[in-house]
């Protein structure tokens, strides 16, 4: 089966941050949000919720097939893994901002001093990044390539139908 | 038949929920799995909305907002989240209470005929422990005094709420006092969390989390005076022996359910279901059935050993069975979805109360006055259904234990007199120093969608048993022993270990019943969770001790309500510790989760213990129990642990 990508219905977004607070969560020792907090775990969360006007858009990494980050990146931190996945090497970023500045979407930001991207080391047994799982309203899907364009070719509605489904 | 299952550890649940799947007819389950995640925000309480320029959101690991808009940071939100809380849980049990008051009152001014001082001796001792003059006096006279006092617990006063401060050791009166913990005035400290809450007002956590401590003691003034008035009005419990679980219902009779919370309901119900007899057999039922869900379950199984159906968040399974004609509710804890599985399973869901209508159901309105007249309308109701129903096949559960309930302190004063007529505590406290009775778990509190139902309250009382703890119980924590035969005397040798054992043993054959109490004590509802106070006074009182230095615990193992966290929070207030087998939204607030599980020690000797694993639980309140024995200088089994 091909990869699965996460794909955004920006209208469907309610801007609760749930997606980033999972996100954040998933990337905790135990992955258990209380327990995490009380230990005083400070993760970050790889996906962040934006306003513009009345619309909320949550943007994530697409893991673009010829990514410019991994173009641009001087050291080779940011690389393809063999599942085509973009991931950082932190140990060889460099913090130069170059991947920030190559992406399209704004899906590389700051960290502690280094990069911080969606890394899809976040998903649950049944294999959902915890940013779809989290969304209460069907704004993030984990689908094919093919199976949201075939939507996507139906009337909008049923897009968010199969959302919902 | 399908008797094990995800969701509960009861069989005839699981027997049920597997029908309601079958047939596609939605349950609390099925909205919970849609719920899932539920957002982390929420459940750590680090979301506002008191103001309209919310919801705020802080970021719990602290690289999003630090503050919410005004500036509130995160302790100060959560502490503000969990006073409203405490506020809303207390308006619930003072609205009970205020409820059994006015009765009294109508009872007393001859308005409402259905009503009487049935216990002459509880209205005495109440108004003996309240300084309301007796000698000379009709009870008459007397019960008006005590009815006016209530009342006049809710308003602002000069002095503390009686009911909040009277029934205490007076060295736990004097400790709270100092440390304005005692409420003057129930609804008057409601009122006070709802400013102090507002926007703009308390933002210093400590003063919020007194405040809330404080408006829970008035939530403990209206629990006890609930249990008090009911017992005026309505006989303080002897125990009794009868059934829990869906098999009490029954095919070729008219079964009404009473749910909900307030005997001035229940008890005319069950009544009026007696006298209406021959008018359910005329319809070809062989009797009125009625049994109980939630905690007006209790209070009628207390008293006249109506069985209990089932309790909380298995509610509508009853219905699930199609054999339930009529649920009859007053208020609190009613999943508005009754309704429509009611309207699946052909049950009508008759409403009574102003304050809890909803829609799809049969509003019949219930008044002290005209009360037997309304509940023969409601009972009247449920017989055109049964013969409706007659026919129709029904699946009702076998599954049903046996249950002994109905320890009302006065009841366990007396079972206990029989060893010792003088002193009666004192066989009591020779075992708990004898190390017989390690200490004593109060189970209480409800039923949580979060925990497969029953589960934490069965791991902890099995493993608390084992270890000689005396287990009494209230509310839907007895619903959860009940239906799994913890209140079945011929458990305790499977149940019990043998300190324990002698002790139930030795108390039951005194009394004259040929076999041992039951292994856990149903003590009441959950505005009797007070019952679990007046025993814990007394016994400190007769040694001269304070609460906090009792080899006592509580679990409110797998808590849900509002009203829970009052409980919770007056039990820590009183000088217990207090587990909770649910993860509360305060965790977002590190200072005030500091504050509750460790800080609030040194000012009240009582402190929440949040464990969610139950085994864990168990050891954690057998830590307790024996930090408290090695204090008093009593034994600690395997000597006392660093």
């Amino acid at each position: 089966m091909r990869r699965k990508e996460i794909f955004v219905l920006a209208e469907r977004c309610m801007g609760c941050h749930s997606c980033e607070l999972a996100c954040a969560t998933a990337h905790t020792t135990d992955r258990n949000l209380h327990a995490a907090v009380l230990r005083g775990e400070r993760p970050f969360a790889y996906l962040w919720v934006d306003k513009f006007g009345a619309q909320r858009v949550p943007t994530v990494c697409k893991h673009c097939l010829r990514a410019p980050c991994v173009e641009v990146c001087p050291t080779g931190a940011m690389h393809k893994a063999p599942d085509t996945t973009t991931i950082c090497d932190h140990s060889q970023c460099i913090g130069c901002w170059m991947c920030t500045f190559a992406c399209p979407f704004g899906a590389c930001d700051r960290g502690d001093g280094q990069v911080l991207k969606c890394d899809r080391q976040c998903l649950d047994e049944e294999g959902v990044p915890a940013c779809v799982r989290a969304c209460p309203t069907g704004a993030l899907l984990w689908m094919t390539v093919e199976e949201f364009a075939a939507e996507r070719r139906k009337p909008r509605r049923r897009v968010a139908a199969a959302a919902a489904g | 038949m399908v008797t094990k299952c995800q969701v509960s550890l009861d069989p005839a649940v699981c027997e049920m929920y597997e029908k309601a799947r079958r047939l596609g007819v939605e349950t609390a389950w099925d909205r919970y799995q849609a719920m899932l995640p539920q957002c982390g925000f929420g459940e750590t309480g680090l979301c506002c909305r008191h103001c309209l320029q919310g919801p705020c959101r802080i970021d719990p690991f602290g690289n999003g907002p630090k503050k919410g808009i005004c500036g509130v940071d995160a302790d100060v939100m959560v502490a503000r989240g969990l006073d409203r809380a405490i506020a809303a849980g207390s308006s619930g049990h003072s609205g009970h209470a205020r409820h059994l008051a006015h009765t009294l009152k109508k009872a007393i001014a001859g308005v409402a005929p259905d009503y009487r001082i049935k216990d002459r001796n509880k209205l005495h001792a109440v108004a003996k422990r309240m300084g309301i003059p007796t000698e000379n006096r009709t009870d008459e006279e007397i019960a008006l005094d005590v009815a006016n006092a209530a009342l006049a617990d809710f308003g602002e006063r000069e002095t503390p709420s009686l009911w909040a401060s009277k029934v205490l050791p007076e060295v736990r009166q004097k400790r709270l006092a100092e440390q304005h913990l005692l409420p003057h005035g129930i609804d008057y400290e409601i009122a006070d969390i709802m400013h102090r809450t507002h926007y703009g007002a308390d933002a210093d956590p400590i003063n919020l989390l007194t405040a809330g401590l404080r408006c829970a003691m008035g939530d403990l003034a209206g629990c006890y005076m609930g249990t008090d008035l009911s017992d005026i009005l309505f006989g303080t419990p002897q125990p009794v022996a009868t059934e829990a679980n869906l098999g009490v219902l029954k095919a070729d009779a008219v079964n009404v359910a009473v749910h909900g919370h307030n005997p001035v309901l229940s008890e005319v119900i069950v009544a009026m279901a007696r006298e209406m007899e021959p008018e359910a057999r005329a319809a070809g039922a062989t009797g009125i059935n009625v049994v109980g869900i939630c905690c007006t379950g209790n209070e009628v199984m207390m008293r006249h050993g109506i069985p209990a159906a089932t309790h909380s968040v298995s509610q509508e399974m009853a219905l699930i069975t199609g054999a339930v004609d009529v649920v009859v509710i007053d208020y609190q804890c009613i999943m508005p979805s009754i309704v429509n599985v009611a309207e699946c399973m052909g049950t009508t869901v008759v409403t009574t109360q102003e304050i809890t209508k909803i829609p799809g159901a049969t509003h019949v309105p219930f008044k002290e006055e005209t009360a037997s007249e309304d509940a023969r309308k409601i009972l009247r109701i449920a017989i055109q259904n049964f013969a409706r129903r007659q026919g129709r096949p029904v699946d009702i559960p076998t599954h049903k234990s046996r249950v002994v309930a109905g320890f009302s302190v006065e009841a366990i004063v007396q079972a206990l007199s029989k060893l010792n007529p003088e002193d009666p505590l004192q066989p009591l406290i020779d075992q708990i120093v004898a190390g017989n009775i390690r200490g004593v778990c109060l189970f209480a509190g409800c039923n949580n969608i979060k925990v497969p139902q029953d589960q934490n309250f069965i791991a902890i009382a099995r493993r608390l048993l084992k270890e000689n703890v005396l287990v009494v119980a209230t509310g839907c924590g007895a619903g959860a022993l009940m239906r799994h035969g913890f209140m079945d005397p011929a458990k305790v040798d499977e149940l019990c270990g043998e300190g324990l054992k002698s002790v139930l043993y030795a108390i039951g054959e005194a009394n004259g019943l040929g076999g041992p109490l039951p292994p856990t004590l149903h003590v009441g509802s959950c505005v009797d969770n007070s019952r679990a106070v007046a025993l814990a006074a007394a016994v400190a009182e007769k040694l001269g001790v304070d609460i906090d230095q009792l080899p006592v615990v509580a679990s409110a193992a797998e808590a849900m309500a509002e009203k829970a966290v009052a409980i919770g929070s007056w039990a820590v207030t009183i000088g217990l510790p207090v587990h909770v087998g649910v993860t509360m939204p305060v965790t977002g607030g590190p200072v005030v989760t500091k504050v509750l599980t460790e800080k609030v020690r040194e000012i009240t000797g009582g402190y929440f213990i949040v464990e969610t694993d139950p085994e864990a639980a168990a050891k954690k309140l057998l830590a307790a129990i024996d930090e408290r024995r090695a204090t008093l200088g009593l034994p600690v089994p395997g000597g006392v642990r660093a």
